[in-house]
């Protein structure tokens, strides 16, 4: 026996999944469009809602998605959390902000990153915009956004959030 | 917009639990990495391995802790052709239920064989230490044929 070393209370049980994911004809189309720096989404011919990443369909109505619609890279803040934890394998330094994002034009979010801010004056309703890489480094992939930053606009109210037209905003009254 | 490229990308997503063992497993992994199996008695007598908290009959809390033998008898088995990359053994080997001496229940583990015509129920087997334990099942390497062990 070695008395020596302390008792087990601990073990490491890590669960790796290895995927190999091929993109369908939807997301093969956003990701092309986003490797020459444009955001691409789809809108449902049925209930006209716009879906971004497109997957093909409408989850709502159960129809297929044809039609693009290029959207611009300014959106606003639908709800987003402070990350304090480190992540093993995820390089960001906490305290950052993750957010989910709605696009101008968008009815639906995406999650992203949001920089270039107070952490605690992030809000919901909060007008932002993508801060890409060079275009040199665009390639079929998400982070072609290095992040989204605010934007000195007035908040969206939040009955208004994924509801805005490809213009956005527009002024206030 | 004709997309000629198939865009297709391999990523691991990889969940990194720690587990805290509690008293009885911890307790048992401890044995393991001491080169010690052990087991513990249940209310109708009977030595359990690997060791529950509770009694699997009444559900009392269990203390009455026994070390159990290294050697034990291959009490089922079933061969494995073609491993897999998270197998314990990258040759092929056999999953067996282990009834190791002094113990009243087996426990599964692998088992190296040369081929499955060399295992059979009835089997004599022996637990193969890896050389730095450290407090987990794969303390066990795996086990061997006991040569000249009854089968």
């Amino acid at each position: 026996m070695s008395a020596a070393r302390p008792d087990v209370t601990g073990i490491e049980a890590p669960v790796y999944l290895h995927y190999h994911f091929t993109a369908g004809t939807a997301p093969a189309r956003f990701l092309a469009r986003l490797r020459e720096g444009l955001l691409s989404g789809q809108r449902c011919p049925r209930c006209g809602n716009v879906y971004i990443p497109a997957r093909g369909s409408c989850p709502a109505c159960g129809v297929p998605t044809t039609e693009e619609v290029l959207l611009p890279d300014r959106g606003t803040v639908q709800s987003f959390t402070i990350v304090h934890i480190p992540i093993p394998g995820n390089p960001i330094e906490p305290p950052y902000v993750v957010a989910n994002i709605v696009l101008d034009g968008a009815n639906i979010s995406f999650i992203h990153l949001l920089s270039d801010c107070v952490n605690e004056a992030v809000r919901i309703g909060q007008r932002v915009q993508a801060v890409w890489r060079p275009p040199e480094e665009w390639d079929y992939a998400m982070d072609n956004i290095r992040h989204f930053r605010p934007l000195d606009e007035p908040d969206v109210p939040v009955e208004r959030i994924g509801t805005l037209p490809v213009s956005g905003p527009g002024v206030p009254r | 917009m004709a997309i000629t490229e198939k865009l297709s990308q391999e990523f691991e997503l990889g969940f990194t639990y720690t587990r805290s063992t509690g008293p009885v497993v911890g307790r048992f992994l401890t044995g393991l990495r001491d080169s010690r199996v052990l087991g513990i008695r249940g209310s109708d007598g009977r030595v359990l391995v690997p060791p529950p908290e509770y009694d699997p009959a009444t559900a009392a809390a269990l203390s009455d802790w026994v070390e159990v033998g290294q050697e034990g008898t291959v009490v089922s088995w079933c061969w494995v052709s073609e491993p897999r990359a998270s197998h314990p053994l990258q040759q092929p080997f056999a999953w067996v239920m282990v009834r190791l001496d002094g113990a009243d229940v087996p426990m599964i583990h692998c088992l190296q064989a040369s081929s499955a015509e060399a295992v059979s129920t009835g089997g004599r087997v022996r637990v193969a230490w890896v050389a730095e334990p450290r407090g987990h099942i794969t303390d066990i390497r795996c086990f061997v044929p006991v040569p000249g062990g009854a089968s």
